[in-house]
């Protein structure tokens, strides 16, 4: 579904991913681990098309097709979605009509007629009741005033909403308490099936206890280093990332 | 000869269609001569620093347009707010058209000033409010009230409330080009009573039209006035538009105004508190485009305790346009435990769009709550990329971020056919047709 071949890339003329190699597949869970400045969040920037991180070398492939060109909008009508590590607040604009809009543009994208608001409605209802979301947080501003968790929260909603094929989720876990991480663990869980893929990138091993990833894989100065099972996680845990940086040497 | 020359020539040709007898005559006289006086203001005057009439005035118009009789219902049903017959004050080129309008006598006043100077049995409500409000060093409406001779006149009478808001409507055709006018309206809500007005002034053409109008507005103790004023003309057309409203003790006057068109606006917008526990609200939107420049003059003057004013302003500029906000609130030493709010917010969209922005509060009272804060940026670049993420593309993902940042000033508009009218009117505007109801 999604592969990633020699990919480099840099910001303002400094180089940050060095030759990423990844390749995930459908119904699969990959977890991207590393130490901060490794290049993680800057990997899901790109693979979701912020502008500002120029690929130097490289290709995304999305279903087969190269999507390096592809604006974030458009690679999101693929069926890409990020879920932000520090989700933006939008004063004005409901969560509900944000979704909407979201949900529609998708589909005029793909020369659907727009959803009809009772489809949406119980669209709401069911992915948000679970994910456990108060009705009432859902017709306030998106993010404004949300607390840390109900900002990850509704993240996970939102992808819960948009369905997409491949689900890159930056530090989701950062910043939740034990009981909504649990929560956030869950929807993610309900989420995945055989006919998408999860990319969960985190610091922590913590979130992998509820989100068990297939896979799991070390990034350090932008290049994928090793490659395991959960184990791997684990290691790290224990570890830290040091042993790595050795055994590379 | 230069237009102000002109103005003032002809006066003696304005005065044979007038009644010279009448006692708002020697308003006008005085006037007149405050005006050959004072002159357009130029940029040297300090509430006209960031706004040039220069460009305007220098040309020449026509003062008694040719009014064009041919207007039909089909030609401006559009600018309505809705099909059913709410009460209308149509005045096409200058000139009030009873064929288009739909005015009251029963149990309330809704009609033209030009009667309401003529009739006697209106002679004791003009002489006690007519020109009471106007300040005498604003130049271009003592211009105004030396020509004063129709616009509308609205008086809802003690605990009346009318059912429909009411519209104001003043639309130029362009049957002659260069057209100068100055409508004159004159609205009392005396106690109790609680009114809706919507004021539009519209060319029906392209054709250069200069409308220098004056509103003065009494809300008797504890009346609601919830005023709208839709500026979204084109780009022909320029707007002098001086409000100034005097409140009663316990009365309630909200004025939003939506600067979406028009060539130069500017908005002189006066409250005078003239009891206690008065509150006042300004909200404004603006968004422009091409070459367009909106200057937004605001006072509000507290004079009185336990008084609260609020001011919103948000204003979206792209291409070349200009805005101007200048807020200035006075709070007079008696104005104890006065609260008084004030916020301009702007968004730039491109590098030749101008913003001047000045909140200016002079505060002789020392027990109030006073705040006020603006601020001039740009869509935040995260923000954008936020919601494209999500699959909106980028002029929706604009448009989003646009109704957003508006919502504040959109959330208060309470006839529900006009929010939804000024969203259509967004939406067109930034060019998008988005999956809710914006």
């Amino acid at each position: 579904m999604l592969e990633i071949n020699n990919l480099h890339c840099e910001i303002e003329g400094k180089s940050i991913l060095n030759g990423i190699n990844l390749k995930v597949d459908k119904g699969e869970i990959h977890a991207l681990m590393g130490p901060n400045g490794s290049g993680k969040s800057t990997l899901a920037n790109v693979i979701s098309g912020h502008e500002d991180y120029e690929i130097t070398k490289g290709n995304i492939y999305f279903k087969s097709n190269e999507i390096n060109e592809l604006s974030a909008s458009e690679r999101a009508h693929e069926g890409i979605f990020m879920s932000f590590q520090y989700p933006v607040e939008i004063p004005g604009l409901t969560v509900t009509n944000f979704i909407k809009t979201a949900i529609n543009e998708s589909r005029k994208a793909k020369g659907l007629d727009e959803m009809s608001s009772r489809e949406m409605l119980k669209k709401i209802r069911e992915k948000s009741s679970l994910l456990d979301i108060d009705s009432k947080l859902l017709s306030r501003s998106l993010n404004e005033g949300f607390s840390g968790g109900e900002k990850k929260r509704n993240e996970i909603f939102q992808m819960a909403m948009l369905e997409p094929e491949l689900a890159v989720l930056d530090e989701t876990d950062s910043g939740l308490d034990i009981d909504m991480l649990k929560i956030v663990a869950n929807g993610v869980i309900k989420f995945s099936n055989d006919n998408n893929a999860v990319l969960v990138i985190t610091h922590y091993q913590r979130l992998l206890d509820y989100i068990v990833p297939d896979f799991v894989h070390v990034i350090l100065d932008g290049k994928v280093v090793k490659s395991g099972d959960q184990s791997l996680a684990k290691r790290i845990e224990d570890k830290g990332y040091d042993w790595l940086k050795k055994e590379i040497k | 000869m230069d237009f102000k020359e002109k103005l003032l020539d002809s006066h003696l040709a304005f005065e044979q269609d007038v009644d010279l007898l009448h006692p708002i005559h020697k308003y006008r006289k005085n006037a007149l001569k405050r005006f050959e006086k004072d002159g357009f203001p130029n940029k040297s005057d300090e509430l006209w620093k960031y706004t040039s009439l220069a460009s305007i005035v220098q040309k020449d118009y026509h003062l008694s347009p040719i009014s064009d009789s041919n207007i039909e219902l089909k030609d401006i049903k559009r600018y309505f707010l809705n099909d059913i017959d709410s009460f209308k004050l149509v005045f096409i080129d200058g000139v009030y058209s009873p064929f288009l309008s739909k005015t009251t006598h029963d149990g309330m006043d809704i009609c033209v000033l030009s009667a309401a100077i003529s009739k006697s049995k209106y002679k004791k409500t003009i002489k006690k409010y007519f020109n009471k409000i106007v300040p005498k060093n604003d130049s271009l409406s003592s211009l105004n009230t030396s020509y004063t001779k129709e616009g509308a006149y609205i008086l809802i009478p003690k605990n009346v409330e009318p059912e429909d808001p009411i519209q104001i409507l003043h639309f130029s055709t362009g049957v002659q080009n260069s057209i100068w006018l100055q409508p004159r309206n004159l609205i009392i809500t005396e106690s109790n009573s609680n009114v809706q007005i919507i004021e539009r002034h519209q060319s029906l053409s392209e054709h250069k039209v200069v409308t220098n109008s004056v509103t003065e507005i009494y809300a008797e103790s504890n009346s609601f006035i919830d005023y709208y004023k839709i500026q979204n003309d084109l780009l022909s057309s320029s707007l002098i538009d001086n409000t100034f409203i005097s409140q009663e003790k316990d009365s309630n006057v909200s004025v939003h105004t939506f600067s979406f068109g028009g060539n130069l606006t500017r908005n002189n917008l006066r409250f005078y508190h003239k009891g206690s526990n008065i509150s006042s609200t300004l909200k404004g939107l603006t968004i422009l485009e091409s070459r367009q420049h909106v200057d937004h003059n605001t006072l509000v003057n507290h004079a009185k305790p336990n008084c609260e004013s609020y001011q919103d302003y948000k204003g979206i500029f792209s291409d070349s346009s200009v805005g101007v906000f200048n807020g200035r609130i006075i709070v007079e030493k008696e104005a104890q435990k006065t609260n008084a709010f004030q916020q301009n917010d702007n968004i730039l969209t491109s590098d030749k769009s101008k913003v001047n922005t000045k909140p200016q509060l002079e505060i002789f009272a020392d027990d109030v709550k006073c705040s006020h804060g603006c601020t001039v940026g740009q869509l935040d670049k995260q923000v954008l990329f936020y919601v494209y993420s999500r699959g909106i593309p980028e002029k929706e993902a604009r448009a989003l971020l646009t109704y957003g940042f508006a919502n504040n000033v959109l959330e208060s508009v309470r006839i529900p056919n006009l929010n939804k009218r000024i969203k259509k009117l967004i939406a067109s505007k930034l060019g998008v047709d988005l999956g809710f109801d914006l």
